[in-house]
């Protein structure tokens, strides 16, 4: 079955707009703005229809340029697995901390993406941290929580 | 003006800031070497580093990661012809088939002397327009800066490649939208938060900035690793040359240079225009003003084809922070990413910035001057050496290039909701950009989102809500015009290819 996903992508688009459309509408407002010549609601809705009138016309125009990709060859499967551990390093970073965390993060993206070199994986995870985060914290002075480093007693 | 320049040298010429240029420079040069790292990548990824540092010296470290970014980008363009940015397209034109023709040094040398000439020139040509183009813009009312924002938005949009002005458009639109996620500025009410307190101050520009392209750039380069069309792919390098310039080729960039170099300002000075239509257009009229012979050399690896996109498109750099400085209104994707760090640093660029804030105005073109010579002095000699960073396998650069974008939120808010919001937007993004829909026109309005409704705002309640306001003043109606004739170029192009 031959789908265009521009249009479909551009569906989605108009779907979303009459959903933020309808969400502006809905924006409360001040008893004596409501017939003011612009108050909170205003420039949202002008968007909204906006968003209608481009993605209406993309719908409705014909498609010259059509993007063919290829899904044979993209990697949805390590692409997923990144964003995955994108995900619980996003989950872990405050309660675990910095330092630890973002080590074990890099650390494991380097291992799904495919790479075995184990001494050289260590070197770009926790002794590179350690570097970056000297830079931020002890050159830039940038404030990093970090309750793992402040449990051993590395950080003050 | 002479005051000025002073002021800017005395800031500029600090040990703490010529090092920002350096460093800023060198970082530029390896990100924008990088296929599908730009320099709007490199600069987003230093916008944590900067609010470590004052506003002026925080810039000139944007500054100098630009034109490192846009150097950096045409190395990789005459070395793999995958280019960095898109901005050094028209240099693989050239560059590469001189590569391939063991010349590699020699198009690298005049790609550096080309984009320093560009660069400079450029500058001086910043320095005596940007005081007097700031006095014009101060004659600017709040429908003149809507009517400008309009300009904006839709050039970029049709300045986007062939068969992209309705994608562009929604990426607009779309930016927009999310600029107007949060508290209204007037009345407080908030809007699009679902209940959601983290939102209540709405999404931040680092946040969308690192999401849009820094991760999802990362999340693609990963997604289209096997993918034998994608220009993401690792060659070896081979044999240089010599980078040493002969007489003939030096006289040939003698008369490419200046021209190139009044065209790429001009292009650059345009909101939304930027590098890429620069370099085009230079590459385009240098091969209609050269002799036959020469002409027929285009293509294969000739010096004006070469050194014409090169010098335009670090013009273009300086062009662009023309109307960033001036008028608020960023000429390129990259300096609508600046812009939003100076709004970060709660610096207001437009008219009156050269008078509030002069330290920063004149420091920044005075850097740019002191960055170009920097980066002529540390690119030539380390040409061989920076080169070899293109060997960086993919599977380290990815997952740091996702370290920096998190950090760079981390550091930020310390809250795990805007991480899952920047995971979430660069999933999206990255969808969005496999079916060739541009992100550089979602930044530039999520930046102007907000002062485009401030100035919307100002100017229905000034016009008791009339929409007269567009063509009252004769300078509104002219950008305004100005608009409607980019729209109806573009389509009668489109019908005219056709």
């Amino acid at each position: 079955m031959n789908i265009n996903t521009t249009k479909i992508i551009s569906l989605l688009f108009f779907i979303f707009s009459s959903f933020y459309l309808y969400t502006a509408y809905q924006i409360q407002v001040f008893a004596f703005d409501e017939n003011a010549p612009f108050n909170a609601r205003t420039f949202p809705i002008y968007l909204g229809y906006a968003g209608l009138f481009f993605s209406g016309l993309k719908l409705i125009l014909p498609e010259h340029n059509t993007i063919k990709v290829d899904h044979k060859n993209l990697e949805y499967k390590k692409t997923a697995i990144l964003i995955v551990i994108a995900i619980i390093y996003g989950a872990t970073i405050l309660k675990v901390g910095y330092f630890l965390t973002t080590s074990l993060f890099l650390f494991s993206s380097y291992y799904f993406l495919g790479e075995r070199r184990w001494v050289l994986m260590f070197l770009l995870s926790f002794p590179f941290v350690a570097a970056f985060m000297y830079l931020l914290h002890g050159i830039l002075d940038i404030y990093l929580r970090d309750p793992f480093l402040q449990l051993i007693g590395v950080m003050g | 003006m002479i005051e000025g320049i002073l002021i800017g040298l005395t800031t500029a010429l600090t040990l703490q800031n010529i090092l920002m240029v350096m460093v800023g420079c060198f970082f530029g040069t390896i990100i924008g070497m990088l296929p599908g790292l730009g320099p709007m990548t490199a600069i987003a990824l230093m916008i944590p580093i900067t609010y470590g540092f004052d506003p002026a010296t925080g810039l000139i470290l944007m500054a100098g990661v630009y034109y490192g970014a846009v150097f950096g980008g045409s190395t990789s363009s005459i070395l793999l012809n995958a280019p960095g940015v898109p901005g050094t397209v028209a240099t693989s034109f050239d560059g590469y088939p001189m590569a391939q023709q063991g010349k590699a040094g020699k198009a690298l040398a005049i790609a550096a002397w080309s984009s320093f000439a560009g660069g400079t020139l450029s500058a001086i040509y910043l320095l005596f327009m940007a005081p007097s183009l700031s006095k014009v813009s101060l004659s600017f009312r709040s429908p003149d800066y809507f009517a400008l924002m309009i300009l904006g938005l839709t050039a970029i949009a049709a300045f986007s490649s062939k068969g992209q002005f309705l994608k562009a458009m929604m990426m607009v639109v779309l930016g927009l939208m999310l600029a107007s996620v949060g508290q209204d500025s007037l009345s407080d009410i908030t809007r699009f938060t679902f209940d959601n307190m983290n939102l209540t101050d709405g999404i931040s520009f680092v946040l969308v900035v690192m999401a849009t392209f820094a991760m999802s750039e990362a999340l693609t380069i990963i997604l289209k690793r096997n993918d034998p069309t994608s220009a993401a792919k690792q060659v070896s390098l081979t044999e240089l040359g010599s980078i040493k310039i002969n007489k003939e080729e030096r006289t040939k960039m003698y008369k490419t240079i200046p021209r190139s170099s009044i065209i790429g300002f001009l292009i650059g000075v345009l909101p939304g225009a930027g590098a890429t239509i620069a370099s085009f257009l230079a590459y385009g009229m240098e091969r209609n003003v050269v002799n036959d012979e020469e002409k027929e050399k285009f293509g294969k690896g000739s010096v004006n084809g070469l050194s014409a996109p090169e010098t335009a498109n670090n013009a273009a750099c300086s062009g662009s922070f023309v109307p960033m400085l001036t008028l608020g209104i960023p000429g390129s994707g990259t300096t609508a990413v600046m812009l939003g760090a100076l709004l970060g640093f709660g610096v207001q660029p437009g008219p009156r910035l050269y008078m509030t804030n002069p330290e920063i105005f004149w420091s920044i073109i005075m850097s740019m001057y002191i960055g170009m010579v920097i980066l002529l002095i540390l690119n030539l000699p380390l040409i061989p050496y920076i080169a070899r960073i293109l060997a960086v396998p993919k599977n380290y650069l990815i997952p740091l290039i996702l370290f920096f974008s998190v950090t760079g939120i981390y550091v930020m808010s310390f809250n795990n909701f805007d991480i899952y919001l920047m995971i979430g937007i660069a999933v999206v993004a990255t969808f969005l950009r496999l079916y060739d829909f541009p992100m550089p026109p979602l930044i530039l309005a999520f930046v102007l989102g907000g002062l485009m409704e401030e100035n919307l705002r100002r100017s229905l309640l000034l016009s008791n809500g009339s929409w007269e306001f567009l063509w009252d003043r004769t300078l509104t109606l002219c950008i305004l015009l100005t608009t409607i004739l980019i729209v109806v170029w573009h389509f009668y192009k489109s019908i005219i290819r056709k």
